[in-house]
């Protein structure tokens, strides 16, 4: 019932605010939704609390949905500790980030509208992590796919955030069909849906081979393959991220809750409730590393050199996400889901952070026209220093403990890409450490670019912000060091049970613990010495980064431009699409089909009956002449047939 | 309730209506206000009996039920109805559109309306009979039959260019239906009797089959309208006024759907499978170049057609899947399809009423003026999309489970169809619902009228709650689905063993 009540109430928010809106006013439509969501917050930390404290795995049907021969799925919820942690971060960070938006969006006439999109994202989100079975996850991963559609188009005005929406979507639709045709997979291999079916038969499918795509191929290879193509779509990993930066036309808070904390962190969990599948397919697992580092990397070297405040954000959680799958691929899945929760913390706080600097300098979002705004809102200025070092991994703060790990599991895996990760998190850490302390000084130091206009209204943001900003900073601060023993430390075996499955001689968080001293002291070195860059670069000499972009201009462009993935994406889809669509339709219905069809049958019919209209001239001669030889005709075919004779 | 010939009476109801329809006297006025009216009552009742035909449906069982049957033409050729699991849901989703279908003419036609009345009510007698009928002739009877009707509103009250449409329409179906009747006077001359539970134990040579199933699938290929014979959708739903879209688009598509089901499996079973691959070929092909060629359109209506083409295409190749999961996949996509598309066109069909365009760059920004339309178009859209928790994701879902397991090539090529499905779904709404409202003659638009409320909500409430109980629906197959398999398969033993005893 507990759990159920998690899951429901924000349904039951998001149906009175959205379709009751109107009926109940704007403020009780605010106010239902967050209240419902708190409730829901609540429970779900005693839940979390429960499940640390020896919970046995609950399991509840609810009724079936879709029933056909084998193919039997039901509306369940299933929750474990795996479930326990996700319900905990999705709800506490939602319920915060509500408040937070009443304040933030109380000059917008759409507020019930928006609530109601919030609080159904988080129903769909929480249907995810509680699904007993691959569709149900599909459902919430839909689910929470058009929410996400919905609040990034909210202002319908916008063609930018139409087109970043309808991106968005269907990208997402580019991985969701890897993972609809793992579903089938699964189907196909296992005659089940349910987890418990299907990760109890993994062992016995380990090692064998199926026909796909006309030749033999592994099963849980390629199974958990197109599982992850549906993991790289939602979570962004290269080369379907894409949609996320362009995501960031959405309203700040549903950049923070749906586009860092949960909805891209969806991936994570997909691999990580996987892991029975997982853990029999080490290819498969070594391209989860893969992609999971350079896109590490490949994000962060992007956000150096990004403009606007919210595109260094949300590359920063396409990069730290990127951390999380090389954890998962080298079989950390644990630590990848501490990851994920610390990292909903203080991805969180620095978005919502960064909402308060672009309502404090009147809806500006470029940095270049910041600057100089510490003392004009201290709480702020806080929180993103809090929010800052959590992701840098500063020692103490939520991000030192489970970002450090995650780089020293993959030392410890002792894998080709195990290494190959390792390297490449050390210099995303360092690229992290960079952008961060650049927006920070950009924002917050030196001279300040806005105009007076803009600085006179500078200003801090109402306790209605800064009071889910301090409980996001609590968070960033403490959630680490909380969770660091249950989670990853001496507890983990207790407290996951059977949620995630390590094969024996695979455990790499133990050896993780027993890395070389230079391993866990590098990445704090090279985070300290990003951010000692960034500041001999934006405070003592911030004529430097403008002297570096006229050496190297190609270098910035290439970044600037996103490595021009947009641009090569267009040359190669979107561009074809159209046109071969246009072919399709002109040259091939127009022209081929309906011209030797319909229109070419009705112009040959037309011509002959013009040319038999010659015929009728009109003379009666003609005619008789005509029948003349029709009956001539007819009466030797008549006799050539019987032979002469007559009958 | 046994004693009464309930299939007839649901059947022939409207027909009932055509007849009060007929008597009515009085200025015009007065006359269309009563024939609209008849109309409704009609369409209701007969829908309410249908209910209770759904609702005294034993689903356990295979066997048809409510038979009924009497002596007709000759021998062999009988006046014979029953529906099973298969058909049953079909004459639902009819009668369910069709008080939907009047109410949506209610203002849009003011000429000639009780001709139209007429020509709307012929259309469901011949419809519904398409799904009851046991016999190949009657069968075949309804199926032209509903043409006639369907011609008549295209090309009475249709639009500029009908008569092309009309013409069109009618030129492919009617090859269609020469083959498809050539074939039934063959298997009458072979097998002495057109009665379709019979035939499906006919047995025929392979051979045989062969030709017969080709000229099976002349005629349903039309219909469905598989690639390449689709052409004359777009056109004649582009022509067509709002309720005749609907029917189009609801029911009579789903005509070659069911006679693929109905006929070509269970009675030439060898064929059917020795054709599959064809099936796959022209359906992964419809999925992918209607689904491209939809993306380009300019005209709304002409968009929800080629979606409908690539809809169809998911329903096709469920269907030759002969797994459980394919062909239950395909008559869902199929029935929630009707309830989809047919809500698609009447979303077109009230800014159609308002503006009198259907251009796509015409509109722009109406979901400033019309909040509530902006929704229900919303819900429509997604579900045209394949959101799960809409019907559209269960039918679309299940026959692809079932594709998989015939061929992982197949199923990949019809999964990028969801990735496009979203492209020219969502692209369609945000051109014309999001964006600023600019356009002058928009800005007077009202919101949708408690008359077009009453059209779209029971629509809204069976698209959601089929997608969250699909059960409701799936439950009433699985006995038939499960036999048509077993008898499938059963058959295809039969034959082969006597191809084998030949050689």
């Amino acid at each position: 019932m507990l759990y159920a009540a998690i899951v429901f109430l924000p349904l039951i928010g998001a149906i009175v605010a959205g379709l009751f809106g109107r009926l109940i006013g704007v403020r009780a439509s605010q106010l239902v939704p967050c209240l419902a969501l708190s409730v829901s917050g609540i429970l779900a930390a005693i839940g979390l609390y429960d499940m640390a404290a020896g919970q046995a795995k609950i399991q509840v049907r609810l009724f079936s949905w879709i029933v056909s021969g084998d193919f039997d799925v039901s509306w369940s919820l299933r929750i474990d500790a795996l479930t326990a942690v996700m319900m905990f971060t999705v709800s506490v960070v939602s319920a915060i980030i509500h408040w937070y938006s009443i304040g933030y969006m109380a000059h917008d006439p759409h507020r019930p509208r928006f609530f109601a999109y919030l609080s159904l994202f988080t129903f769909a989100m929480l249907m995810l992590v509680t699904s007993d079975n691959f569709l149900q996850l599909y459902f919430g991963w839909e689910g929470v796919g058009v929410c996400s559609y919905f609040l990034i188009g909210f202002w319908f005005d916008r063609p930018s955030a139409n087109a970043a929406a309808i991106k968005a979507f269907v990208v997402n639709r580019v991985g969701d069909c890897g993972f609809a045709l793992g579903i089938m997979a699964v189907f196909f291999t296992f005659n089940s849906i349910e987890f418990d079916v299907v990760f109890a038969n993994a062992p016995a499918v380990a090692g064998k081979s199926f026909e796909f795509l006309g030749a033999e191929y592994d099963i849980l290879t390629v199974t958990t393959l197109l599982l992850f193509i549906g993991a790289m779509g939602k979570s962004a990993q290269v080369p379907l991220h894409t949609w996320l930066p362009d995501a960031m036309e959405g309203p700040t808070p549903v950049s923070a809750l749906i586009h860092a904390a949960t909805m891209v962190t969806a991936g994570v969990f997909l691999v990580a409730r996987c892991s029975p599948l997982f853990e029999y397919a080490p290819t498969t697992l070594a391209v989860v590393t893969v992609i999971g580092a350079f896109t590490a990397i490949f994000a962060a070297s992007i956000g150096l050199v990004q403009n606007d405040i919210k595109r260094v954000i949300a590359y920063s959680t396409c990069s730290q996400l990127g951390y999380m799958f090389f954890a998962a691929g080298v079989g950390a899945y644990q630590v990848a889901i501490f990851h994920l929760m610390t990292h909903a913390f203080f991805k969180a706080l620095l978005f919502l952070g960064s909402g308060s600097v672009i309502h404090g300098f009147s809806d500006e979002q470029d940095m270049r026209k910041m600057g100089g705004a510490w003392r004009l809102m201290p709480v702020t200025y806080a929180v993103m220093w809090i929010g800052s070092l959590a992701l840098a991994g500063i020692p103490f703060f939520a991000g030192y403990y489970s970002k450090d790990l995650i780089i020293e599991s993959a030392f410890a895996a002792g894998t080709d890409v195990g290494y190959l990760a390792f390297y490449l998190g050390i210099g995303a850490a360092a690229l992290t450490a960079f952008y961060s302390w650049r927006l920070l000084f950009m924002t917050f130091h030196g001279q300040s670019r806005a105009d007076a206009e803009v600085l006179s209204h500078v200003h801090e943001s109402p306790k209605i912000m800064t009071i889910p900003l301090i409980l996001l900073a609590i968070g960033a601060l403490f959630a680490g060091i909380v969770g660091y023993d249950a989670l990853v430390g001496e507890g983990r075996v207790l407290f996951w049970r059977d949620a995630i499955l390590v094969l024996p001689g695979h455990d790499v968080i133990e050896a993780a613990h027993h890395v070389p001293w230079w391993v866990k002291v590098l990445p704090i070195l090279v985070a300290i010495g990003g951010i000692a860059l960034a500041w001999q670069y934006y405070i003592r000499r911030p004529e430097k980064p403008g002297q570096l972009v006229k050496v190297h201009p190609d270098l910035y462009q290439f970044l600037l431009n996103k490595w021009y993935v947009d641009e090569l994406y267009e040359v190669l889809f979107v561009r074809p699409a159209k046109f071969i669509g246009r072919v399709f339709w002109i040259v091939g219905d127009g022209r081929i089909i309906d011209g030797f069809g319909p229109n070419g049958v009705a112009q040959a019919v037309i011509a002959l009956a013009r040319r038999a209209s010659i015929l009728q001239s009109g003379y009666v001669y003609h005619y008789a002449f005509a029948m003349l030889i029709g009956v001539a005709a007819l009466v030797t075919w008549f006799f050539a047939r019987t032979g002469g004779g007559l009958p | 309730m046994s004693g009464w010939p309930l299939l007839s009476l649901v059947t022939f109801l409207p027909l009932v209506g055509v007849v009060f329809i007929l008597l009515i006297k009085g200025d015009k006025e007065a006359a269309d206000r009563n024939a609209r009216y008849t109309a409704l009552w009609a369409t209701l009742f007969t829908f309410v009996i249908s209910i209770g035909l759904w609702a005294s449906f034993d689903s356990s069982t295979a066997e048809f039920q409510f038979v009924e049957r009497l002596p007709w033409i000759a021998d062999g050729v009988a006046y014979h109805l029953g529906i099973d699991g298969i058909s049953l849901l079909f004459v639902i989703l009819t009668t369910f559109l069709m008080p939907i279908c009047v109410v949506a003419s209610w203002e849009a036609i003011d000429t000639r309306v009780r001709e139209y009345m007429i020509a709307l009510l012929v259309m469901e007698t011949m419809m519904i009979g398409v799904f009851c009928a046991l016999d190949f002739v009657l069968f075949y009877l309804f199926f032209e039959g509903g043409l006639i009707p369907m011609f008549l509103i295209i090309g009475v009250w249709g639009g500029a260019q009908r008569i092309y449409s009309t013409f069109k329409f009618f030129l492919y179906t009617l090859v269609g239906s020469v083959l498809l009747l050539v074939a039934v006077i063959y298997l009458y001359v072979e097998t002495g009797t057109t009665d379709v539970p019979a035939l499906m134990k006919a047995g025929l040579p392979s051979e045989v089959q062969r030709w017969l199933w080709l000229a099976f699938l002349a005629s349903f290929a039309v219909k469905v309208p598989m690639w390449p014979v689709h052409t004359w959708l777009p056109d004649a739903h582009v022509e067509a006024p709002t309720a005749g879209s609907v029917i189009l688009a609801g029911v009579l598509l789903k005509m070659g759907g069911y006679g693929f089901l109905r006929f070509s499996i269970p009675m030439l079973p060898d064929a059917s499978v020795y054709f599959a691959p064809l099936i796959f070929s022209l359906s992964v092909v419809a999925i992918i170049y209607t689904s491209l060629v939809a993306l380009m359109q300019e005209d709304m209506k002409k968009l929800i057609a080629y979606a409908s083409v690539a809809h169809m295409g998911f329903v096709t190749l469920g269907t030759f899947t002969f797994t459980q999961q394919g062909i239950e996949g395909g008559l869902f996509q199929m029935l929630s399809h009707g309830l989809i598309s047919g809500a698609l066109f009447l979303s077109v069909g009230v800014v159609y009423d308002r503006l009198h365009t259907r251009e796509i760059s015409r509109y722009g920004g109406l979901v400033h003026r019309m909040p509530m339309y902006a929704f229900v178009f919303m819900v429509f859209t997604l579900a045209n999309a394949g959101l799960p928790g809409t019907s559209g994701f269960v039918g679309e879902f299940l026959s692809l489970v079932g594709v998989f397991q015939i061929s992982s090539w197949v199923a990949l090529l019809a999964t990028t169809g969801i990735i496009l499905g979203a492209a020219y779904s969502l692209w369609l709404y945000r051109r014309v619902v999001f964006g600023p409202l600019t356009k002058s003659d928009l800005k007077t638009m009202l919101d949708l009228s408690p008359r077009e409320i009453a059209i779209f909500a029971p629509l809204v409430a069976t698209i959601v709650f089929f997608g969250v109980y699909p059960d409701a629906l799936l439950g009433a197959m699985h006995a038939s689905v499960e036999n048509l398999i077993l008898q499938h398969q059963a058959a295809l033993a039969q034959v082969r063993t006597a191809a084998l005893l030949t050689y």
